[in-house]
């Protein structure tokens, strides 16, 4: 029921908010179309103005993924981590989720299908990358587009914040599911 | 961003040399170059979209009054920007596109409220509280529904794959409050922005 509710509302949300802007623009005679297609024209400049960043920060974290440290940190906080319920497989997911949201969908992908549908790392790891957002693809687009260089405690915070979500994960799944 | 920026690339260079794994690393940064462009311009057009739509949104007064209606929540969280400024109302549009899981339109109208919020920002080169709050906000990735979860979910005939909703939402939203939690407190331990009158 919840569910049904939540798709029809995210499938009308955007429509509606189309319509909403476009007919309160017409309503207040505002000239809608040059008014869309000047806004518009930034597009381009703010997706150019982003590259440098992504470069910096995709390039670095593809290496990072590609020099096998991450397995070899899992491997190492495993100890700790069995103590809590954690499946070896998950490990990953947690690392990832906050570098590479198309890298965690992968993996959780992989564990997904090589575990099947009752295995507990499944239900874990899909509610680990679903609860997150890739904090570091997001600090360099957003403080990108504005040429921030000095990011102060925005990065600390995010991490600090995915921790808590990674422990709220373990000890959510560890009530309900284990 | 100086040191994570290098010790990034130093520990995979050396983690890579220990593992063997040397020539992925190094496959890697043309990948990694590769996919940065791509993912620039795979937003030029939606950016455009919903940059052109938003400033219709401005232009009517929709976002004044969306400002309006949340200032009681955003005036105790972005404290360095002016109440009626419409860096609030993009940043209540941003988090309500995040929530129904439309990141194509949350990135852009995201973008668009941290240049406002770089209008009221003294040092230009350095991140403003309001900055890192929404920024904070952001990074704990509240949604409502984990679309894409789901569907992977579906596909491996997953007993109940709704059933995980739920439980991410009771995460996301801790997160989220920590979030906060976090950039309040350190807004109060790190050391204040400098005012070096808007250089660059």
């Amino acid at each position: 029921m919840f569910h049904s509710v939540m798709n029809v509302i995210s499938l009308w949300a955007l429509p509606v908010v189309l319509l909403l802007i476009l007919t309160m623009g017409l309503i207040k005679k505002v000239p809608i179309y040059e008014v869309f297609t000047d806004g518009a024209k930034d597009g381009f400049k703010v997706a150019v103005n982003i590259i440098p960043y992504l470069v910096a920060i995709i390039v670095a974290i593809s290496m990072l993924r590609a020099s096998g440290i991450i397995e070899a940190f899992g491997a190492f906080c495993m100890p700790l981590l069995s103590k809590f319920n954690v499946p070896v497989d998950v490990t990953p997911i947690m690392i990832v989720r906050s570098l590479s949201g198309s890298a965690a969908l992968g993996v959780f992908s992989d564990i997904a299908n090589s575990l099947g549908p009752d295995n507990y790392a499944t239900t874990l790891a899909a509610v680990m990358v679903g609860s997150s957002e890739t904090t570091f693809y997001v600090l360099a687009v957003y403080f990108g587009a504005v040429k921030v260089v000095k990011l102060r405690y925005a990065l600390l915070v995010g991490i600090l914040a995915d921790l808590v979500g990674i422990i709220a994960a373990v000890c959510v799944c560890n009530i309900m599911y284990a | 961003m100086n040191y994570i920026f290098y010790f990034l690339i130093v520990i995979s260079i050396v983690a890579g040399a220990v593992n063997g794994k040397l020539d992925d690393v190094v496959n890697a940064i043309l990948s990694g170059a590769e996919l940065s462009v791509k993912v620039a311009f795979s937003l030029i057009g939606i950016m455009g979209f919903w940059l052109g739509m938003m400033k219709i949104a401005e232009k009517c007064g929709l976002i004044e009054f969306i400002s309006k209606l949340i200032k009681p929540i955003t005036k105790r969280l972005f404290t360095d920007i002016p109440e009626d400024s419409p860096a609030v109302g993009d940043i209540a549009m941003s988090f309500t596109a995040n929530a129904f899981g439309l990141s194509n339109a949350a990135t852009p109208i995201g973008i668009k409220a941290m240049e406002e919020m770089q209008k009221h920002n003294k040092d230009k080169s350095s991140a403003s509280d309001s900055m890192c709050m929404f920024l904070a906000m952001n990074t704990a990735g509240f949604q409502l529904i984990p679309a894409t979860v789901i569907a992977v979910l579906v596909s491996i005939g997953y007993k109940n794959p709704t059933s995980i909703i739920a439980p991410t939402l009771l995460v996301t939203s801790i997160a989220f409050v920590s979030a906060i939690v976090f950039a309040k407190l350190f807004k109060k331990l790190w050391k204040p922005q400098i005012d070096n009158g808007g250089e660059e």
